[in-house]
C-alpha cells in the first residue's frame, strides 16, 4: 500500500504541529499540516486521510480554558465529518492541548456503551489546573498499561517522555473512572504517583487514555519530543553503544504503530 | 490640513518655551534638536503638525537612533589626556566587528537582528532587546511584550525569520526588600519578579518558542528599574536574508489592530523614571501572542511564495518608524484612516504612533496583492494596504484626504544633530578584604558555611523554579537542556537545539553578565561578560572560531559625565576583548536612562552599568556537546586556566560585606588559547563533564558538578595552577578569575588527556567518589570543606523554591 496520508490539524495557537509532521513522515505517512479553516471550508476533506492528528499548542490561546474553543468549533462545524471519519475506523490522536481537545468534545473517553443512545459528542472528562497551579516543562516515567490502543502495541513497560502544560490533571466522576479501568481505557499512568513525576495531580495517575475501540488516543506527554536519543534529559550520561537502534527516541513508536496499523487496516 | 490635526506653534517659541513643548508632549527631545526643528521649519515658513513633530521625536528618539552611542564623546580617565571619542558604537563595536572580518557573518547592524550563516540551506538570525521601563510600571505586560517584540524583530530580519529559541535575562531587586525601603511609586521587586516571568512565559508558551537560555540577578539597585532582557533566534533560508522596497510597492499592514496603547513607548524609554511613572500606563503595551503567532504562520508562508519584498516590524515608534524606515530610500505615502481601529476616537498622530503589538509592515508588488491576502484569510489574519512606497523621497501621511505630515526622508534621517557629551571616568577605591585563611599550619579555617552561603545567595541559588514554567523542549530540538545532571536539575551552561529536526547541526546559546564587577572597574565588567559567554559555549562543546556576540548596554543617564564615562570603559572592553577572541558583533542594543528620582525629596537612584553579551555558535556535531553534571565515581577533576588573587566584586566578598578592588581581569592571549584548547579536547571525547568557573569560583563550580550528577568528590587544592603568588585557601577557592573551566577526565582518557593540554596551565583537583561526600583539604591537607552534596544541593535550592 503507499503512505499512509496523515492530517495534521492546525489552527490558531497550534505550535507543536512541525514536529509531530516530522514525527509521522519518519515513521512513514505522507502529512499534511491543515488549517481548520480549509476543513471547514471544505477545500480539504477528512476522508482523503487515514489519521487524523491534533497537535499540541494553546489552539485560540486556550481562552476560557485549555482546547475548550477548538472543541466547539470542531463539534459545531466537523461533528458529521468526525463521525464518518471515527465510524470508518480511522486513527486519531491528540496530543496535550490535542488531548484537552478530543475530551472536551467527547471524542475521549468516547460514549459508554450502557448510553449508547445518544449520539451527540459530550465532556464526561476534563484536563483542570495542574494542583502546582502552574504551567510546568519536565520529563515524567511513565507506565504502559495493558489496554486496546493501536498507538502503543509493543511499546516498553516504561516510557521517558516530556509533559509541557498548566492544564493537565485527569479527572472524572468516580463511575467514569471506574469504566476507565474497566474497559483498559488507561494507556498510560505516571509512574510515580508522587509530584513531581506525577505533574498535575491526575486522577489514578492518568496521563493518556484511548477510546473502547483503542483507535482514538489522546495523552498529556509529547512523544513528539522524544524522536531521538539526543533529545533525552540525560542522554550525555548514558555510555555510547553501537547499537543504532539505541539512537531511536521513545515517541516514535507511537507514530510508527498508528502508521503501520492505518496501512494494514485503513482504506 | 485637517481639523482632527494641530498645528504645533515652535516658529516663535524662545527656549523656555520650545521645553515646554517637548517635556509637555513627552516627545524627550533636547533644547538642541528642538532649535534644528524651528530652523528647518522656519526654512519652509510653517509650523509643523503634531504628526510631524511627533514623527521627528520618535524617529530621533534615543531609543530609535541610539544617539548615545553616535554622539561625540570628550572623554577625561583618571587624570590621563582628555581624549575624543566619535561614537561608541563605530570606534568599539562596529569596528571590532569589521576588523575580525569572520565570512560566516551574512548581515551585522543593518537588519532587525543580526544574522550567520548556519547550513546549506539555512542562515541564523539573533537579536536580543531590552523592555525595562514597560516592566517596570507593569511586570506582566511590559515583559510579553519584550518578547513578543523581539520576536518580530526575527520576524522582520531579511523576508523573515521563523523563530526557534527565546532567551531572557532579568535583573530584580532583592526578594527580600522591606517595604518601608521601598522608593515611592515602585513596586516590590517580588511583584516584579513573578509578573516579569509570568509575562514571558505565558508569551513564549503560547508562541511555541522554546525559552532555553537565561539568567536571574538581584541587586538593591535594580529595585525601582528592573532590567528585562529578551532574546530571539531564528532560522531563515539563505535565499531569503535580503531585503529591498520599490517604489509602486504597497505599504500593507498585517496583524493587530490599532488602539491607543503604547503611545510614546520609545520617547518615554529615552528618559528617567520618577515616582510619578506609575502613572504612565497607557505607554505599555498590551500584548497577544496568539496573534502573532498567526502572523508568523502567514508571513512564512508568504515569504515562501516570494510575495513581499521587504518587511519590518511594528515597534517603538509603531507606523512611524516602521513605515518612515521602510521608505527610507524611496519615499511613502500613507493614509491613515484605512488603518483598523481597536475602537473609534484616535486622533491622526495617535494611529501613526500607537505602539499596539503584533503589527508587521511589508512591502507588496501590487501584482501579489490577491495572494497574499488570500493566505490572510486561511490564516484568519487581518491585512490592510495603507499606501503605497514612492519616488518623492518624502514621508507623506494622509489622513481623510487632508495632507497630515509631510517630511523629507533626508531631514527625518539625518537631521538629527550629532550630540556633544562631556565623560569622565575615575576608578573608585573600596575597602579591602583579608584573606580568612592564617597561613599554611596555623589556620585551620573551614569554609563549608561560606560555601552554603555561596550556593544560598539568590544570584547563584537554582533558578529551577522559573525555568519549569517555560516550554523548553517545544520544536522538537532540545539536545541540552537548561537543567541536566542525573535528576535533571542542574544548572547547565548554555543550551544546545538542533533547529533543523534531524540534522546534526546545532545551535549553543549562552550569556555573559557580570555587574557587581562595575563598581570596582566597568571596564573589567564588560571584559569579564565576554569571557563568561564564551566560557559557557566552550563548555558544553563550543568553540570561539564559530561563535558571534550580541552587547546589550543597560545604563544610568548618559548625559552624567561619570555615567557615561562608565559606558566608555565598557566600551573600550568591548572592542579589545572581542578583537583578541575574534568573536564579531552582529547586533546589538542599548538602554538608557535607568534611572529613578523621587520628584518630592530629590532622591536619585541608578542601576549599577549592565552590560549583557550573548553569545551564538554553530556547532557541526550535537553528539560532541558535554554537560556539567559529573557522570562517575573514580573519574578525576581538573580544574583548567590560572586562578589569581580576583576577588574584587566576588560572591565571596560579598557575603562577608566587601567589594575589594581586584576584580578579575580578562587576559585575552591566556583565556584564547586555554579556550581553543579545551574546545578540541572536548571534541576529542577526553572530557566526561565541563563546568564554566565563575560566580564563587572553584568551590561553587565543583559542588554544583558533584550534586547535580549525585557524586561526591574529594578535592585538594595543592595543583590549583596560579598567575600569581594567591596562596590562601579561600582565595583559591573562591577567587572569579575568568577563562577557567572544571572538567571530568576519565581514568583512561587521563594521559591523553594531559598531553593534549600541554602549555595550558590544568592541574587535578581529586576524584569523584561514590559516597555523596563533598571533601576539599587545604594546602596544609587539613580538611577546609566536610560536608554532603545533598546539604549542599538543598542550600542551592531552597532560596528561590517557589
Amino acid at each position: 500500500m503507499t503512505k499512509p496520508k496523515v492530517l495534521i490539524l492546525r489552527t490558531a495557537g497550534t505550535n507543536c504541529d512541525a514536529e509531530t509532521d516530522t514525527a509521522f513522515r519518519l515513521a512513514g505517512a505522507e502529512t499534511a499540516l491543515v488549517h481548520i479553516q480549509n476543513l471547514i471550508s471544505g477545500k480539504v476533506n477528512l476522508t482523503d486521510y487515514q489519521i487524523l492528528a491534533i497537535p499540541g499548542g494553546f489552539s485560540y490561546g486556550d481562552d476560557i480554558a485549555a482546547g475548550i474553543l477548538l472543541a466547539i468549533e470542531m463539534k459545531h462545524k466537523l461533528t458529521e465529518a468526525l463521525n464518518a471519519f471515527v465510524a470508518s475506523g480511522k486513527l486519531l490522536i491528540g496530543i496535550c492541548n490535542g488531548f484537552q481537545v478530543l475530551v472536551r468534545t467527547g471524542l475521549l473517553p468516547g460514549m459508554s456503551t450502557a448510553d449508547g443512545d445518544t449520539p451527540e459528542m459530550g465532556q464526561r472528562t476534563t484536563l483542570a489546573m495542574n494542583t502546582s497551579a502552574r504551567f510546568e516543562c519536565r520529563w515524567v516515567d511513565l507506565a504502559t498499561q495493558e489496554s486496546p490502543c493501536v498507538f502503543t502495541k509493543d511499546i516498553k513497560p516504561r516510557v521517558y517522555l516530556p509533559v509541557a502544560h498548566a492544564e493537565g490533571r485527569f479527572t472524572a466522576p468516580t463511575d467514569v473512572l471506574g469504566e476507565l479501568e474497566a474497559n483498559n481505557q488507561v494507556v498510560f499512568r505516571y509512574a510515580d504517583s508522587a509530584y513531581p513525576n506525577n505533574p498535575n495531580g491526575s486522577d489514578a495517575d492518568i496521563a493518556g487514555i484511548c477510546d473502547a475501540t483503542g483507535r482514538i488516543f489522546g495523552l498529556m506527554p509529547h512523544p513528539e519530543r522524544f524522536l531521538t536519543k539526543w533529545n533525552h534529559p540525560r542522554w550525555s550520561r548514558i555510555p555510547e553503544t553501537e547499537d543504532t537502534d539505541a539512537e531511536e527516541g521513545d515517541g516514535l513508536i507511537i507514530f510508527k504503530n498508528a502508521v503501520n496499523y492505518a496501512k494494514a487496516k485503513c482504506p | 490640513m485637517s481639523s482632527t490635526v494641530n498645528e504645533i506653534n515652535i516658529l516663535n517659541a524662545d527656549d523656555a518655551e520650545l521645553m515646554r513643548i517637548s517635556r509637555e508632549g513627552t516627545l524627550s527631545l533636547n533644547l538642541n534638536e528642538m532649535k534644528t526643528i524651528q530652523t528647518h521649519f522656519g526654512a519652509l515658513g510653517r509650523n509643523p503638525t503634531d504628526v510631524e513633530i511627533e514623527t521627528i521625536a520618535q524617529t530621533w528618539s534615543e531609543h530609535c537612533v541610539h544617539k548615545t552611542f553616535k554622539s561625540i564623546i570628550h572623554y577625561i580617565e583618571d587624570g590621563k589626556a582628555p581624549e575624543q571619542i566619535d561614537g561608541l558604537f563605530p570606534t568599539y563595536i562596529q569596528r571590532a566587528t569589521e576588523e575580525i572580518a569572520k565570512p560566516w557573518c551574512v548581515s551585522v547592524f543593518s537588519d532587525n537582528a543580526g544574522i550567520i550563516e548556519f547550513d546549506e540551506t539555512f542562515n541564523i538570525v539573533f537579536k536580543v532587546e531590552t523592555h525595562n521601563h514597560p516592566s517596570a510600571i507593569e511586570p506582566y505586560g511590559g515583559a510579553g511584550t519584550g518578547i513578543g517584540g523581539v520576536i518580530r524583530d526575527s520576524l522582520g530580519t531579511g523576508l523573515g525569520a521563523k523563530p526557534i529559541l527565546n532567551t531572557d535575562v532579568f535583573c530584580f531587586g532583592m526578594p527580600d526588600t522591606p517595604y518601608a525601603q521601598l522608593p515611592k511609586g515602585t513596586l516590590h521587586p517580588k511583584r516584579v519578579f513573578k509578573g516579569v516571568v509570568a509575562g514571558v512565559r505565558d508569551y513564549g508558551n503560547r508562541m511555541g518558542i522554546p525559552t532555553a537560555n537565561g539568567a536571574i540577578l538581584f541587586d538593591a539597585r535594580y529595585t525601582a528599574n528592573p532590567l528585562v532582557f529578551c532574546g530571539n533566534v531564528g532560522l531563515i533560508p539563505r535565499n531569503r536574508c535580503e531585503k529591498s522596497v520599490e517604489p509602486g510597492d504597497l505599504v500593507v499592514a498585517i496583524g493587530g489592530q490599532t488602539g491607543r496603547d503604547g503611545i510614546h513607548g520609545a520617547t518615554f524609554s529615552s528618559a528617567e523614571l520618577d515616582d510619578t511613572s506609575e502613572n504612565l500606563g497607557s505607554v505599555v503595551q498590551i500584548g497577544n501572542p496568539i496573534m502573532e503567532k498567526k502572523i508568523v504562520d502567514a508571513l512564512l508562508q508568504a515569504r515562501d511564495r516570494n510575495l513581499y519584498r521587504s518587511i519590518t516590524d511594528c515597534g517603538a515608534g509603531g507606523f512611524s518608524s516602521a513605515v518612515g524606515e521602510m521608505g527610507e530610500p524611496v519615499g511613502a505615502e500613507v493614509h491613515l484612516e484605512r488603518v483598523s481601529l481597536k475602537y473609534e476616537g484616535l486622533a491622526p498622530w495617535e494611529i501613526w504612533l500607537s505602539e499596539a503589538q503584533e503589527r508587521m509592515v511589508i512591502a507588496v508588488p501590487p501584482e501579489n496583492l490577491s495572494e497574499l491576502m488570500e493566505i490572510c484569510e486561511a490564516e484568519v489574519v487581518e491585512a490592510t494596504v495603507l499606501g503605497t512606497f514612492t519616488d518623492t523621497h518624502r514621508l507623506q501621511v494622509f489622513y481623510e484626504g487632508a495632507m497630515v505630515a509631510d517630511l523629507e526622508m533626508e531631514f527625518l534621517h539625518h537631521g538629527l544633530p550629532k550630540p556633544v557629551k562631556q565623560a569622565v571616568w575615575q576608578p573608585p577605591k573600596h575597602q579591602e578584604m583579608a584573606s580568612r585563611d592564617k597561613g599554611i599550619g596555623v589556620g585551620n579555617a573551614s569554609y563549608t558555611d561560606d560555601l552554603k552561603k555561596l550556593l544560598a545567595s539568590p544570584n547563584i541559588a537554582s533558578k529551577e523554579s522559573v525555568i519549569r514554567q517555560y516550554d523548553h523542549e517545544v520544536q522538537g530540538g532540545m539536545v541540552i537542556n537548561p537543567l541536566v545532571g542525573v535528576a535533571n536539575d542542574g544548572p547547565s551552561d548554555a543550551c544546545v537545539v538542533t533547529p533543523v529536526l534531524g540534522s546534526r547541526k546545532g545551535v549553543i546559546v549562552a550569556n555573559g553578565i557580570n555587574p557587581k564587577y562595575s563598581d570596582v572597574d566597568p571596564y573589567i565588567s564588560a571584559a569579564s561578560a565576554i569571557d563568561e559567554a564564551l566560557r559557557n559555549i566552550v563548555a558544553v562543546g563550543g568553540s570561539l572560531e564559530k561563535t558571534a556576540l550580541l552587547d546589550n548596554f543597560c545604563w544610568g543617564n548618559p548625559d552624567k559625565p561619570d555615567r557615561l564615562g562608565e559606558l566608555v570603559r565598557a566600551a573600550k572592553a568591548c572592542y579589545d576583548i572581542a578583537t583578541a577572541y575574534g568573536t564579531p558583533y552582529i547586533s546589538g542594543k542599548d538602554s538608557l536612562y535607568n534611572e529613578y528620582s523621587d520628584t518630592t525629596t530629590g532622591e536619585q537612584r541608578a542601576i549599577p552599568s549592565t552590560l549583557l553579551i550573548s553569545a551564538i555558535c554553530v556547532i557541526s556535531d550535537i553528539r560532541r556537546a558535554v554537560t556539567m553534571d559529573v557522570k562517575t565515581p573514580g573519574n578525576f577533576i581538573y580544574v583548567v586556566g590560572n586562578t589569581y588573587a580576583e576577588l574584587g566584586g566576588s560572591h565571596y566578598f560579598g557575603i562577608h560585606g566587601f567589594i575589594g578592588n581586584n576584580a578579575p581581569v580578562v587576559r585575552p592571549d591566556e583565556g584564547k588559547l586555554t579556550m581553543q584548547r579545551l574546545s578540541t579536547a572536548i571534541n576529542s571525547g577526553f572530557v566526561r563533564s565541563c563546568h564554566d568557573c565563575s560566580e564563587g569560583g572553584i568551590g561553587v563550580a565543583a559542588a554544583e558538578m558533584a550534586f547535580a550528577g549525585g557524586y561526591g568528590m574529594s578535592l585538594n587544592l595543592n595543583d590549583i595552577p596560579t598567575g600569581d603568588e594567591t596562596a590562601a585557601d579561600d582565595y583559591l577557592l573562591f577567587s572569579e578569575s575568568n577563562s577557567r573551566f572544571i572538567v571530568e577526565i576519565e581514568p583512561q582518557h587521563r594521559e591523553a588527556y594531559e598531553n593534549h593540554m600541554k602549555g595550558i596551565p590544568t592541574g587535578c583537583l581529586g576524584t569523584v567518589t561514590e559516597t555523596p561526600e563533598f571533601v576539599v583539604k587545604g594546602r596544609a591537607g587539613n580538611s577546609i570543606i566536610e560536608t554532603s552534596i545533598d546539604v549542599l544541593k538543598s542550600a542551592w535550592q531552597t532560596p528561590l523554591h517557589s
